[in-house]
């Protein structure tokens, strides 16, 4: 045999190996070969079929290393269905999914933020829930809540993060401070008092980048929730005519007026905003609890506490906490439906509910579970107390575009700020004009 | 003239049994031990003919095609598709889009955040341009200058490349940190200039935040001319400069009579390709404004994505990528051009 025809063999052989390998990859049921490198050989119990479910999320990034993959793992031993981890930072998994969603090859299941279920559901890249919920026989009464779509749930929260206060209490000391502002006319007199005394500190900081905005969820709209007020009606914007929005808008204004607010606030992402209170820059942030374990490990030193949101002069109702949720939904186009509802309630159960809650430092999405917080820091157990105290509250859950509708009040904030616009009444008008056409 | 061998089927056996015997045979006696009717003998050589042109002409199409096809399936459809959905309404929100023609196009077109993303990018393209090449070219001629040591001109050609060799996220965050309003330029500004100029609100402030952003992206982008320029110069003849020399020309008339020229077919290629590319430029501006504050920053890359991934309006995302495709078609059939011309 001489080489050419040695080679010719050799190739030809070697090409019939590769057809093999990858048909029989590929008959491990609809997945991709990459479930082979995920172990477990498993069956569906239902077609004798291998089932591996993709899972897209950022949660693994930020729970502790290896505690996500534990827990699919013990549903993959229960169910003998495989679950791929699709890992990636928080914004890379909204792009994704976006992408996923346009091209329809969105993950079986996807952990969503409340503010993307509208546009996914309107544009039929999520699954109703309610319909698989029902052909399951799911008792939906454990769940804390859903968030629906035209009365249909789309997304079911895994868990929930609330955004307290968080308080520097040495620059708080440092201006002769010593108890917590409980109004908005306290909270700004220290503001000025920290600023006075520490001129290279702030006493408030505020995110406004257009990079994400949810500076405007997070940092301004907690003032009005605090303060029993709403964004919309009916599920409808109502930002004129409506004198608590004014009073907000014009109370961060006066903030920014006085020359509390952490310079650099329109180019400023989250993160950078929790940088500067680690720094011991700020004296007051609001910010997601779920932050708190980085800034104890960032500055091990900084001495803090947290609080709930100081109400308007004259409220003395309930307040609302902002929440954000890690929510999960069903891919329209997965072919595992059924396989893919079966591991949504297995991480709404009680028991896997509350470990993910404890594991994250976030309240449960199941209102049956039972987290056993003994072992979590005493801030955190304090600020539960004062989430129980009010109640949760995210207006921009579900509705149409919310990242964009951010983004125009930002914007139209910025120039009241900038002075561009009069009065807090013309930029909540336009505000409103913007809103509404997303709403149509 | 001797007949050539064609063998029918039935005769292959017997040719073959015949081995290495016959094979030694002299060519002429072959042909009279394999006798084949001369009209069946002209079609078979006829078809084989055929066969053998039409596998020569194919050959290297087949050479291609693994190209061509990924080339298909990775450039052109989807620009294909990018093209279509530009004529449909809300493609991919709604399962059967209807069909509206240029109305997308006028809807941009006539979009005042759109005009403004078009300044900003024009703000942003010209000036990063001009500045990589005066930069590029200062910094090519001083690692040129022969008045300098080998080893520190390789020293310096190792400081002045590091900016190329960073990712554009670790550009963005690295002067993210620089312009923060407590960051190292303001402190630098006022220890110089004392503390009573404050902190500039580089990024955050509507006057400052294109500048600031252009000068990132200068600083980014400026090796690359360097370097080419830098090889440029390195192929101009000694002798050319001798010549100048001896006819008196100082260093100004050397360098606009002699160098540039010399330069000129690099430069003029570094100068569209730069622009094709700074056009483009996505992830600088988006780690560090995300073309705030007040789209003070937002250019033609950051307005697209907002429509693709912050209002789902896929189909005017896809109005605005065709123009910016335009656009930047023109230029690269221009640079063609250039580059035919100058073969």
């Amino acid at each position: 045999m001489n080489f050419h025809t040695c080679a010719k063999k050799s190739f030809a052989a070697l090409l019939v190996a590769s057809l093999v390998f990858g048909i029989s990859a590929c008959q491990g049921g609809g997945g991709t070969s990459s479930e082979a490198s995920e172990g477990a050989a498993s069956q569906a119990a239902s077609g004798g079929k291998a089932v591996t479910l993709e899972f897209q999320q950022w949660w693994e990034e930020e729970l502790p290393s290896g505690s996500l993959r534990k827990i699919c793992d013990q549903f993959t031993k229960d169910t003998n269905i495989n679950i791929k981890l699709l890992s990636n930072p928080y914004a890379d998994t909204k792009t994704q999914i976006a992408a996923g969603a346009a091209a329809g090859t969105m993950a079986d299941v996807v952990g969503l933020d409340g503010s993307w279920v509208y546009d996914f559901a309107k544009q039929g890249s999520i699954a109703n829930l309610s319909d698989l919920m029902k052909q399951d026989n799911y008792d939906t009464a454990q769940l804390a809540s859903q968030i629906q779509v035209d009365g249909k749930a789309y997304m079911i929260p895994v868990v929930n993060f609330a955004y307290p206060m968080y308080v520097n209490l040495d620059l708080l000391k440092s201006a002769g401070i010593s108890e917590l502002p409980k109004t908005w006319a306290e909270f700004k007199d220290d503001c000025v008092a920290v600023k006075k005394k520490n001129p290279q500190a702030s006493g408030w900081i505020i995110q406004l980048s257009d990079n994400s905005p949810s500076g405007i969820q997070n940092c301004l709209m907690s003032w009005l929730w605090a303060s029993g007020g709403n964004m919309l009606n009916n599920g409808k914007p109502s930002l004129t005519n409506n004198e608590k929005m004014t009073k907000t808008v014009d109370f961060v204004k006066s903030l920014f007026d006085a020359g509390v607010v952490a310079s650099g606030a329109t180019s400023m992402t989250e993160a950078d905003m929790t940088e500067n209170f680690i720094n011991g820059r700020v004296a007051f942030m609001t910010d997601s609890l779920a932050h708190l374990v980085t800034i104890k490990k960032e500055n091990p030193k900084l001495n803090f506490t947290t609080m709930g949101v100081p109400k308007m002069e004259g409220y003395t109702g309930k307040s609302g906490m902002d929440v954000a949720n890690w929510g999960i939904g069903v891919s329209a186009n997965s072919e595992h439906p059924r396989e893919a509802m079966k591991f949504i309630e297995y991480l709404m159960s009680p028991e896997v509910n509350a470990q993910l809650a404890v594991l994250a430092n976030a309240f449960p999405g199941s209102a049956k579970a039972e987290p056993d917080y003994s072992k979590a820091d005493k801030l955190f157990s304090q600020t539960y107390d004062i989430y129980k105290a009010g109640y949760g509250i995210n207006e921009f859950t579900g509705i149409p575009t919310s990242e964009d509708l951010m983004r125009s009040y930002s914007k139209q904030f910025q120039l009241y700020l900038k002075g561009e616009i009069k009065s807090a009444d013309e930029m909540l008008a336009n505000v409103q004009n913007e809103w509404e056409k997303a709403f149509q | 003239m001797g007949k050539s061998i064609s063998i029918k089927p039935s005769q292959t056996v017997k040719a073959k049994t015949k081995g290495r015997c016959e094979n030694a045979l002299p060519r002429s006696k072959k042909v009279r031990a394999i006798q084949v009717p001369e009209e069946n003998a002209s079609s078979i050589r006829h078809e084989n003919n055929r066969w053998q042109r039409l596998k020569k002409k194919c050959e290297p199409y087949f050479y291609i095609l693994p190209t061509s096809l990924l080339m298909v399936l990775l450039l052109i459809l989807p620009i294909v598709m990018v093209i279509c959905y530009s004529f449909f309404n809300n493609v991919i929100i709604e399962k059967s889009p209807s069909f509206v023609g240029f109305s997308n196009y006028l809807s941009i077109l006539t979009d005042s955040e759109f005009a403004n993303a078009i300044w900003n990018t024009l703000h942003f393209v010209c000036i990063s341009v001009v500045a990589h090449l005066i930069l590029g070219m200062l910094f090519a001629m001083l690692l040129n200058s022969s008045y300098l040591k080998r080893s520190t001109k390789t020293v310096f050609r190792v400081i002045y490349v590091l900016p190329w060799v960073f990712t554009a996220s670790v550009i963005a965050i690295l002067w993210k940190l620089m312009f923060d309003p407590n960051g190292v330029i303001n402190y630098l500004i006022q220890a110089v200039a004392g503390p009573g100029i404050g902190h500039i609100e580089w990024l955050s402030s509507t006057s400052l935040a294109l500048h600031a952003v252009t000068f990132i992206n200068i600083w980014a982008g400026y090796p690359f001319y360097m370097i080419s320029i830098l090889a440029g110069l390195q192929g101009i003849s000694y002798d050319l400069y001798e010549a100048s020399a001896l006819d008196g020309a100082n260093m100004p008339q050397t360098f606009f009579r002699i160098t540039v020229p010399q330069l000129k077919p690099i430069l003029i290629s570094l100068v569209m390709l730069d622009f094709v590319w700074t056009i483009q430029q996505f992830a600088l501006i988006w780690m560090t404004t995300a073309g705030g504050p007040i789209n003070a920053t937002n250019t033609l890359s950051t307005y697209i994505y907002k429509q693709a991934f912050s209002k789902y309006q896929y189909s005017m995302a896809s109005a605005s990528s065709v123009i910016v495709l335009i656009v930047c078609t023109l230029i690269a059939i221009f640079y063609v051009r250039h580059q035919k011309a100058s073969e």
